[in-house]
């Protein structure tokens, strides 16, 4: 057996200079400085969600008095327009940048509780597809691929129309119909976890599969779930306006951005403000919801990007 | 003779998040026809490195640069990338180490073989096929003109291992270059391949550059051998000489570590390597091996080490002499 | 290949039970079809003689067996609005929607392929932040707002393309890219990670030691392998943009089986509604079915056992 002479082993372990691998962390929070889109998205997000909170202090008018003597008076950067009504006014006299602020509300509010719905079933249908296989996997796909089988947007519509437009309604309608895509992505993912060692290792230590679920995958879960969720609220948010477009969603005179798209149409060829406002706040706030929830992922799991 | 490939002054930098790679580092050897030359040494010491950077199929990033790289005569670092996708399967051939995904799932066996040919010559596809069939024969695959309809997943890995060859050999190359060729197959197998790729030289008269980790397949196949550790040789030779007066230390520790046929008496105690390889990143000094080395003295930090030739074609980098190491090694061992 | 066919052919008929049987409760339960029928100021006796006449009064199974019998036979039954029976009615309009799918499909993938495969080739380049940033850009952009601006700066100001009606081609292109664009994220994004998956793969290094030319390695060997999750979502995407198509119908006014969903829906039509939803449900398991197979067929692996 050879041994190792005192002299070689006093000298450095390394070749040349010493190396400093990072710790995870660290990565991650260094990758988040750098991602653009994480950050873009986060801003965005973020101001959407104080200028709805403050939506009565930022609101100039009440979005919904009408004053006709009022109506269709364009944004500031027209001639005609006025810093009373830095959007402009509708076809009713309602000031603009009210609706669009408040608007804010209604998309968030009916975003999340779309999403809260959708995912709060797309995760228990593809944890336990995971976590169970077998059976259960097959009846859990069985049902999803039931659930895309039906047209969403029709669906939806049929059940608003028939029970009747509101708020609750859509909420309802879209969340018990967009659970597809969590579920596919829980499911996933859950498979992976169940197949790590440190699963194995509670199962053998005989915990209940309750807290096996409760403790060792849903937090495991947290980053897709994150990632997940910010990419639903903004599917939602577009299918919303899109029922609301249709004029089979929230109702007038609620200033729901889609809502106020569809009423604008009659008159874009003249006033395209009256759309290109509404549709360009829809774009960024859903812009912002998805390099938001790409940017998470990118930082968390850089394997799972394209 | 001319030599078929002449190396000298090879170094690949891979740059990495924690640093630039010297995957490797001033590797000089050259192949003759009709001659195998052996690079050996643990994974991750540059071999198969070398190999890539030989044929430019280096990752994007790798930066290759030599002294010297010409391949019959032809200088390689001034060719541009037409001319050597020409040389490669035709002149020279390189086979890899996992034939499980080396062959594209979705075409079938006699495609790819013939696409190897018809690629750099031009032939009408019955002549690709029959040449596919002739060299499926010689690599020992039975049933050759049905086998070419098989697609790969149809074919177990000793079996693919072996149209690699014959799709290495379509356009009768020069040299082969095989990358640990046996590594993932049984062991039973590996002596046939070993067999094969031996008596193919033989009758293509081919050089052969066969890559390993393997001491056992090198001396029962290797004319000479290169030694190296973290991408530098450490010793060259022929393999008589290195097998039997092995002078570098690594290249003793190897020897000692595991059964060698013909040279470890039975019952005689197996050595091992202290310390473990380290990674080649950022500024480098002094010996790679110091670590490890139980004859190190305090100048193997500082001053860089060379080469040195015992005689024409056998050399070894190491501050000591021969008898020094010679006579380190033994009080180590017996001390 | 013949088993796993009959496999997914008994999957997909039990998957199409189940919709139908989900579709025809959602629309039941949504309300009372009597009510609906009979109008807003119609009186309960009214209301009453509707649900005898049609059966409404009847167990809800006994309703949907009738209704599948006859659907099975073809017969959906006759439109109250239209006075006609469904099944002419969805066969006027139905060459509109599958035309506008089917353009939209191919829109949308030979705009994302190429850009796929370029922002694989030059990961994290410009090329790549382009086709990424005009992912992001699409999937954030309501489609009927995207169509609405496309009407507004093509149609009007630059009088470029007609803005409603079917009659020439010239007529489809602004609705085929207002509803493609939005499976081009999808598509561009599994190309570009195929390819690059499979582009490190060793079957590539190989086929480049052999010598072949990037042309000939990209196209016979990377796209190949890479191209088989994106003809299997293609199939799937079609199904998704049929179903999506009633916005943008509307939009363009096209008189297609999404528009007259939606007007159907605003009429209380329930055959009709039924029978589009039906309708659609089972294309789109039909073209399940399809990218299966594509699957299996294009990938030898499964193919050949």
């Amino acid at each position: 057996m050879a041994t190792s002479s005192p002299i070689a082993r006093s000298l450095d372990a390394g070749l040349g200079e010493t190396v400093v691998f990072p710790s995870p962390g660290q990565i991650i929070r260094r990758r988040m400085r750098r991602h653009k889109g994480l950050i873009i998205g986060g801003v965005i997000v973020v101001v959407t969600f104080l200028v709805a909170i403050f939506a009565p202090v930022l609101a100039p008018h009440d979005p919904y008095a009408q004053n006709l003597s009022q109506r269709m008076i364009p944004p500031i950067w027209h001639e005609k327009g006025t810093w009373n009504h830095p959007l402009g006014t509708d076809n009713l006299g309602r000031d603009y940048l009210s609706r669009v602020v408040y608007g804010c509300r209604v998309s968030l509010i009916i975003g999340f509780s779309i999403m809260l719905i959708a995912l709060t079933i797309g995760t228990t249908l593809g944890v336990l597809a995971g976590y169970f296989g077998g059976k259960m996997d097959m009846l859990v796909s069985f049902i999803v691929t039931v659930r895309l089988a039906l047209p969403p947007v029709l669906v939806a519509l049929a059940v608003v129309v028939l029970i009747g437009g509101s708020m609750t309604v859509v909420i309802v309608a879209l969340g018990f119909l967009i659970w597809a895509r969590a579920a596919v992505v829980m499911r996933a993912s859950t498979q992976q976890i169940r197949s790590q060692d440190y699963v194995a290792a509670a199962q053998a230590a005989g915990c209940s599969t309750i807290r096996i679920l409760l403790t060792e995958i849903l937090p495991n879960l947290a980053d897709n779930l994150v990632v997940v969720a910010t990419l639903e609220i903004g599917r939602a948010i577009l299918l919303e306006a899109a029922l609301s477009f249709l004029g089979m969603g929230v109702q007038p005179p609620t200033p729901s951005w889609g809502l106020m798209i569809s009423e604008g149409k009659d008159f874009m060829f003249f006033q395209p403000y009256l759309i290109t406002i509404p549709g360009t706040a829809l774009f960024l706030l859903v812009l912002g919801m998805n390099l938001l929830g790409d940017g998470i992922r990118d930082v968390t799991v850089p394997e799972g990007r394209a | 003779m001319n030599p078929v490939l002449e190396v000298k002054g090879l170094y690949v930098d891979l740059p990495l998040p924690a640093g630039m790679l010297h995957a490797v580092r001033n590797v000089s050897f050259q192949v003759n026809r009709g001659e195998t030359v052996s690079l050996v040494g643990e994974s991750g010491c540059g071999k198969s490195m070398t190999a890539l950077a030989v044929m430019n199929l280096l990752p994007r990033k790798g930066v290759r640069t030599a002294e010297v790289l010409s391949f019959e005569g032809r200088d390689l670092l001034k060719i541009d990338d037409s001319g050597m996708a020409d040389i490669r399967g035709n002149k020279m051939s390189m086979i890899f180490q996992e034939p499980m995904t080396s062959l594209d799932p979705c075409y079938t066996i006699g495609n790819q073989l013939e696409e190897a040919m018809r690629q750099h010559r031009k032939v009408p596809k019955a002549k690709a096929r029959d040449r596919a069939v002739f060299l499926l024969e010689k690599v020992g695959i039975t049933a050759a003109q049905s086998r070419l309809k098989q697609y790969p997943h149809q074919l177990s890995g000793g079996l693919r291992q072996r149209v690699m060859i014959a799709m290495g050999l379509m356009c009768g190359p020069s040299l082969i270059i095989a990358d640990e060729p046996t590594t993932a197959l049984d062991v039973t197998i590996q002596t046939q391949i070993l067999g094969l790729l031996a008596s193919l030289q033989q009758e293509f008269e081919m050089g052969l550059i066969l890559i390993t980790h393997d001491l056992g397949v090198v001396s029962r196949t290797a004319d000479r051998l290169a030694v190296m550790y973290c991408g530098e040789v450490v010793e060259t030779g022929t393999t008589q000489e290195v097998f039997d007066n092995p002078v570098h230390p690594y290249t003793r520790g190897l020897m000692a570590c595991i059964p060698v046929p013909g040279k470890t008496q039975p019952g005689e105690k197996l050595g091992s390597i202290p310390g473990m390889v380290p990674t080649p990143i950022g500024a480098l000094t002094g010996c790679s091996f110091r670590n490890r080395c139980s004859g190190a003295l305090p100048d193997c930090a500082m001053t860089e080490t060379r080469l040195i030739e015992i005689s024409p074609g056998r050399a070894y980098r190491c501050l000591l002499s021969p008898e020094a190491c010679a006579a380190e090694w033994s009080r180590s061992r017996h001390g | 290949m013949i088993t796993y066919t009959l496999k997914r052919l008994g999957l997909a008929a039990l998957v199409a039970v189940t919709v139908s049987i989900v579709s025809f409760m959602l629309i039941r339960l949504s309300g009372d079809p009597a009510i609906a029928l009979a109008g807003e100021n119609a009186t309960s006796e009214q209301i009453d003689f509707i649900r005898k006449q049609y059966g409404f009064d009847r167990p809800l199974v006994v309703q949907y067996l009738e209704w599948g019998r006859r659907a099975m036979r073809g017969d959906f039954g006759e439109s109250p609005y239209f006075n006609q029976p469904v099944t002419r009615i969805i066969g006027d309009r139905i060459g509109v929607t599958m035309k506008l799918g089917l353009m939209s499909l191919i829109f949308a993938v030979a705009v994302s392929i190429p850009m796929g495969v370029l922002a694989s080739i030059r990961p994290n380049t410009w090329i790549d932040r382009v086709a990424l940033t005009i992912s992001v850009m699409g999937q954030a952009m309501p489609s009927f707002w995207f169509g609405l601006i496309m009407i507004i700066v093509l149609g009007v100001w630059l009088r470029l393309l007609p803005i409603s009606g079917t009659d020439s081609f010239a007529h489809f292109i602004m609705p085929t890219i207002a509803l493609g664009y939005y499976g081009i994220p999808a598509f561009m994004r599994l190309t570009r990670s195929g390819m690059l998956e499979v582009l490190s793969s060793d079957h590539i290094r190989t086929a480049r030691a052999k010598g072949l030319r990037w042309g000939k390695v990209l196209f016979k060997h990377a796209l190949r392998n890479a191209i088989i999750p994106v003809v299997a979502l293609a199939a799937v995407q079609l199904g998704f943009m049929l179903g999506g198509s009633i916005v943008i119908e509307s939009v363009f006014a096209l008189h297609g089986i999404g528009y007259l969903a939606w007007e159907s829906i605003g009429r209380r039509d329930l055959p009709v509604v039924q029978a589009i939803v039906l309708l659609l449900s089972m294309i789109f398991v039909a073209l399940t079915l399809i990218s299966d197979i594509i699957n299996a067929f294009l990938d030898p692996r499964i193919r050949v056992k």
